[in-house]
């Protein structure tokens, strides 16, 4: 009576895994050579450490970038794709109200928050996850302006040309950085996160 | 039976070394990593121990992003336009030396150089340029580093000249060399976009040294260094030439 057990174990499927795992190489690779993109001519008046940054030069930075955004958008495809196929976006995050939200945040802010059973997203969880999609569809779409600004008219003009998709694109990404280190600070308090996105359960 | 190369005794202080060495934690610290690195490599297809295959490996992506845009490059779309006061004041100079060094070229004596599929291969002087039908446009200019500027060029537009010159407009690419030792290439479809043009003048003045004169490619639907200023000679081919640029690794197609 093994199998059965196991399969009700499951926290996240391995396609989940996969693509999550994939998702962060290409987040790191996209971000730090955005990075260095960005110090070849910052429009705020500081530079990031570069340091921190990959690729070398500016030529090798857009390189690593012009790459890993095949990765980010392939995979992102993927696992919205499984996601909305299986019901699992609709099961996993909704539904959700700015109340529940708000109740959630105190209560984990109080240290209070039950992680009873980690298949059931609590809903700060279910509200940060999905600003994290959608972030990462405004950082493809603000990037492809900046990428094929001519090519893609509207997108260009709905961002507010090509300038301000610089900016939006650069938002979009100090978004997801502050969303990575707090998921990093969650994962470090809860570390059986962690073996269930490695293991499965 | 030769089957043992190494002397025993030899054979022997190699593997206790070998153990040693493993024993020592940042030994098995880097085995780790190249265990790691090696499921990267699986999953990339490409030898990542080896530096320089990851520099293939991003090439090759480069070249895939290449036929992407021409893929994406519509012949017909063009770059959005702007009233004369948003021109940028000054126009940034951006080369890859210092203002102070700009060539200064001669432009009476200066002849414009064909050569490749073309017809008629006649030098070009610059009086001869300036006979032919004019256009001018105010557009951005974007640079690869990210900072954009918007500017007024004006002169003939590429596809007349093209058309002038006989060149065969099946062949893939035209390239361009440069007084200053710049040298670039592009797409046979950018080259007769309506809004390429190659510009004889700023801004309504005669085209001044730091921005090109006598004579520079304009192409809003392409990156900056994509932009070759000081052109001395045109050829159109069917062999992929990349650039000064580009062969340090910016992306070929450079369009926007």
């Amino acid at each position: 009576m093994r199998s059965p057990s196991l399969k009700t174990d499951i926290i996240h499927p391995a396609w989940l895994r996969l693509t999550h795992w994939l998702n962060a190489v290409a987040v790191v690779v996209l971000a730090t050579s955005g990075w260095r993109i960005y110090n070849a001519s910052p429009f705020f008046p500081f530079s990031l450490p570069s340091g921190l940054t990959l690729g070398g030069w500016l030529g090798g930075a857009l390189q690593w970038h012009f790459a890993a955004m095949w990765l980010l958008l392939a995979n992102g495809l993927l696992y919205l794709g499984i996601n909305i196929a299986t019901g699992r976006l609709r099961r996993q995050f909704f539904p959700l109200s700015p109340r529940a939200i708000l109740n959630d945040l105190l209560a984990a802010l109080k240290g209070k928050l039950a992680h009873a059973d980690p298949r059931h997203y609590n809903m700060v969880q279910r509200a940060a996850y999905l600003f994290v999609m959608l972030d990462c569809i405004v950082l493809v779409m603000s990037g492809l302006v900046l990428w094929k600004s001519v090519q893609f008219p509207i997108l260009r003009e709905l961002l507010g040309g090509y300038d301000s998709a610089r900016r939006v694109h650069f938002i979009a990404m100090a978004g997801l950085v502050g969303f990575v280190g707090i998921h990093l600070v969650m994962v470090a308090l809860v570390p059986k996160t962690l073996i269930a996105m490695l293991r499965g359960r | 039976m030769k089957k043992t190369i190494i002397v025993q005794e030899q054979g022997q202080a190699m593997l206790a070394d070998a153990l040693r060495k493993i024993k020592e934690p940042s030994r098995r610290q880097f085995l780790q990593r190249s265990l790691t690195l090696g499921g990267l490599a699986l999953l990339t297809g490409c030898d990542v121990s080896d530096e320089s295959s990851i520099e293939a490996g991003l090439n090759k992506v480069s070249r895939f992003n290449d036929k992407v845009q021409g893929l994406l490059f519509d012949p017909n779309r063009l770059a959005p336009t702007y009233p004369d006061s948003m021109i940028a004041k000054p126009f940034p100079f951006n080369a890859f030396y210092g203002e102070d060094e700009v060539k200064q070229i001669d432009g009476d004596s200066w002849r414009l150089e064909l050569s490749g599929l073309v017809t008629r291969r006649t030098p070009w002087s610059l009086a001869q340029l300036r006979a032919l039908p004019q256009e001018s446009q105010v557009t951005r200019h974007i640079c690869v580093e990210g900072w954009s500027a918007i500017g007024k060029w004006g002169g003939v537009p590429f596809a007349h000249f093209l058309n002038l010159i006989g060149a065969d407009k099946t062949a893939k690419y035209v390239g361009f060399k440069c007084d200053d030792d710049y040298f670039t290439s592009i797409d046979m479809a950018t080259a007769l976009h309506p809004q390429t043009i190659m510009a004889l003048t700023y801004d309504g003045q005669e085209l001044p040294p730091k921005y090109g004169y006598p004579m520079k490619l304009r192409m809003p639907t392409k990156l900056g260094y994509k932009n070759p200023k000081h052109i001395r000679a045109i050829y159109v081919s069917n062999t992929y030439t990349a650039g000064y640029w580009e062969d340090q690794g910016y992306n070929w197609f450079g369009g926007s």
